[in-house]
């Protein structure tokens, strides 16, 4: 019993099938109830106001905007080494999610610096670089899409992947040198005293588990639907081969 | 190896092909700014050394997809995924060929056109000396980006999204080491930074390339 049985699609649609009712209900608990205790339960920051909630939704957008690429790139590896189709739907499966992800974080970032730096947008590292993220995600679906036969695909976009992450980290110092920033540093990080205050910090770790688990439910759900779209496509093909 | 330069070399030259194309639009870029931001003297003084960096970098870009489309569709890549040769190499060997019909006459073209867009004098060792050292790595990205999109019809749009993207470090280090010589500050970085890229990409870019291409070709 290894977790590469799992490459195994029938196994795979078996245990997310069982998995995935527990994950969708721990999603919408985590998110319903750290959102309305963030949204609700904790008071106003006395600078920021009431504009401080957006955090709970902004900052476990970015957190899984970033791990969707992670993902993406580890479910690549394990393509290009070991050739299990599951991994290379998953890639592709979580790449619309990302996508939205890095989207939330952007729209929430804009709607929060309106008010906070009078801006919209600035063009700061981070912001920058969650750009050049959204556009690296961008250029993968679209690789996707534009081929038609799917283990070409997936060997292209694995590649792709690999090498968008080596340029996307170089954007991410290139940047970081191009201009100084506006956005504050990390809220949230191992290796520091946490630097947001308690009472923001236990809802925030509730949304964030709400946002994980919220991405790893799609991500399955869509692995799932790939790979059904899969099957019928083989299906079909017999069935015109056959006459 | 040099018969296979030469030979591309020779097809830019001959058929009318990137050498001559890219270089005009280059020009008509920088012409265009002109109109398109107002022909005040120390406005585009400011923004030259960017503009130039920009245009130089669409150019390239126009010029990707002949690096290996036609002899994608005659079969000489089929020829030379066979031949002797590796890969790798024969990419390798394609990039400096794009890059010595394509970047080369930019970097040569570019204090000429500069001196359209009013750069300050002190500005045109530090563009010169930067396109010369980005345009490489422009070349070789490129080419990653042509192998990707070679079975793809009408893959010249989906080109450039994905190309673009790889070019923001390049751009970024080669706009600021433009415009800081322009500035009058000192270059120095941004300069090392760039020609870093350049030989990190030279020396592991045509591996990526021969492998998608190697799919491309199955």
């Amino acid at each position: 019993m290894s977790l590469w049985e799992y490459a195994n699609p029938v196994k795979f649609l078996r245990l997310s099938e069982r998995v995935l009712p527990w994950l969708w209900a721990l999603a919408v608990l985590c998110l319903v109830s750290g959102l309305a205790w963030g949204f609700f339960g904790t008071p106003d920051d006395f600078r920021q106001g009431s504009t401080v909630k957006i955090i709970y939704i902004h900052v476990p957008a970015a957190l899984m905007a970033i791990n969707g690429w992670f993902m993406m790139l580890v479910a690549s590896l394990i393509w290009l080494i070991r050739r299990h189709h599951v991994s290379a739907l998953a890639a592709r499966a979580a790449a619309p999610v990302g996508v939205t992800m890095t989207l939330i974080a952007l729209i929430t970032g804009a709607l929060w610096g309106q008010p906070m730096w009078g801006t919209w947008w600035a063009w700061d590292p981070r912001l920058t670089s969650f750009l050049i993220l959204f556009l690296f995600y961008l250029g993968y679906i679209a690789l996707w899409s534009a081929i038609e036969d799917p283990d070409t695909a997936a060997d292209l976009t694995s590649v792709l992947c690999l090498v968008g992450s080596v340029f996307a980290i170089l954007s991410r110092y290139a940047v970081n040198f191009w201009n100084q920033g506006l956005h504050q540093g990390a809220s949230l990080s191992l290796d520091k005293e946490k630097n947001v205050a308690d009472v923001f910090y236990h809802p925030l770790l509730l949304s964030i588990a709400g946002f994980v688990l919220l991405f790893l439910a799609l991500v399955l759900y869509r692995t799932g639907t790939e790979i059904r779209v899969r099957r019928t496509r083989a299906l079909r093909a017999r069935q015109g081969a056959g006459g | 190896m040099r018969a296979l330069l030469v030979r591309d070399l020779r097809l830019a030259l001959r058929a009318g092909g990137g050498f001559g194309l890219g270089l005009a639009f280059f020009l008509i870029v920088v012409v265009l700014v002109p109109f398109s931001v107002g022909p005040a003297p120390e406005l585009l003084g400011r923004i030259a050394a960017g503009v130039l960096w920009l245009a130089a970098l669409l150019a390239c870009l126009l010029s990707l997809d002949r690096i290996l489309a036609l002899d994608f569709e005659d079969g000489t890549l089929d020829v030379l995924a066979t031949a002797p040769l590796p890969m790798e190499a024969a990419l390798s060997v394609k990039a400096l060929a794009h890059w010595l019909t394509t970047g080369v006459p930019l970097v040569v073209a570019a204090p000429v056109l500069a001196v359209l867009l009013n750069l300050p004098a002190a500005g045109y060792s530090g563009l010169v000396l930067s396109l010369a050292l980005g345009t490489p790595a422009l070349s070789v990205i490129g080419t990653f980006g042509a192998a990707l999109t070679v079975g793809i019809k009408r893959g010249g749009l989906l080109l450039s999204l994905l190309v673009l993207p790889l070019y923001v470090p390049t751009l970024i280090f080669g706009a600021e080491a433009a415009r800081r010589s322009a500035d009058g500050l000192d270059a120095t970085t941004p300069l090392l930074m760039l020609a870093g890229i350049s030989a990190g990409v030279l020396a592991l870019m045509p591996f990526a390339s021969a492998a998608v291409l190697r799919v491309n070709l199955r």
